[in-house]
């Protein structure tokens, strides 16, 4: 029942209809944000419109965090059950990743220059995030410069301990003195940003979530392709 | 145009440069990860069209292969 299941996911993955769909929705998300973003939304009443690159930045730290996270959850599962559709998942999942810490560090310090006065500063907040930039960059290398079965278990382990990085970016803001402003946004209580600025946001998380699942499909494609290449190979 | 929204209140150069940068970083990865897929798929169809009748239906035994193959016919469609 569970591999008749497994075996249902796969193909749904696999499609290419699949793939088109999820394109498609971004090129739509992605349209409505940008146009929210860069022209709708208001500017702020102290930041003025520099405000607009957080449509761009915190959506992107928000993806690279969830992408971590999960793909942490997965090394766990590949650990404790040998489970190979895990690694090619977490292996899938990595590149979108790297890239969205990569844009929101970028971005950050674009968006510090006119905020803070610097391009950069060693705050709590910002070095979490270049050592999350870190883990993920030797999680992708340990694929690169490894054979497969021992770049299975160095990058589990390596996203494993990396997780431990995830609360500190998280909770940073609320445990040391930083140059970034506690969150606006809360699951569990009322968020102080203003609807005008939600919308688009939301818009562009939307945009961002889809564009890293339509990598995600293609990259786990391209891992499958390779698996059944060699499959081929053998028969 | 409305000079406006380049101009940003003087902020344009950083909000224009923090988005052209996202999107041309969406727009590589893309074109990365396509490369790679249609790399790999050609190799997947050349491997599979030079299969015999009796290693392609044990080929096709596999749904996933199965799938692979049909997203090939409609390729070529």
């Amino acid at each position: 029942m569970l591999s008749l299941i497994t075996e249902k996911i796969k193909t749904i993955l696999i499609s290419s209809k699949f793939r088109n769909l999820i394109f498609i929705l971004f090129l739509i998300f992605l349209s409505l944000g940008l146009f929210e973003s860069l022209v709708i939304s208001p500017k702020d009443y102290l930041q003025s419109d520099s405000v607009r690159i957080m449509y761009v930045h915190v959506p992107s730290a928000w993806i690279s965090l969830g992408i971590f996270t999960i793909i942490s959850l997965l090394s766990l599962g590949v650990l404790i059950f040998k489970n190979k559709n895990f690694v090619l998942i977490s292996k899938s999942l990595a590149p979108s990743g790297f890239i969205f810490n990569l844009i929101a560090l970028v971005t950050g310090s674009i968006w510090g220059k006119p905020t803070w006065g610097t391009w950069w500063a060693w705050d709590p907040r910002i070095t979490s995030m270049l050592v999350l930039f870190l883990f993920y960059f030797l999680y992708l290398l340990s694929w690169k410069i490894f054979d497969k079965n021992k770049a299975s278990t160095i990058s589990s382990y390596i996203s494993i301990i990396g997780v431990i990085n995830v609360p500190i970016i998280k909770y940073s803001v609320d445990w040391w003195a930083t140059l970034h402003q506690p969150s606006s946004i809360n699951v569990l209580s009322e968020s102080t940003i203003h609807s005008s600025m939600l919308i688009p946001l939301f818009l562009m998380t939307a945009a961002f979530a889809l564009f890293s699942a339509l990598i995600f499909l293609m990259k786990y494609n391209v891992e499958l392709i390779k698996v059944k290449n060699k499959g081929l190979n053998r028969i | 145009m409305n000079l406006d929204l380049l101009i940003m209140s003087g902020y344009g150069l950083y909000v224009w440069s923090a988005f052209i940068f996202t999107l041309f970083n969406f727009f590589v990865l893309y074109k990365i990860t396509s490369k790679q897929f249609d790399k790999e798929y050609a190799k997947f169809v050349k491997k599979y069209n030079s299969l015999n009748q009796n290693q392609i239906t044990l080929a096709n035994k596999q749904s996933t292969n199965r799938t692979f193959v049909r997203t090939s016919v409609a390729h070529k469609i």
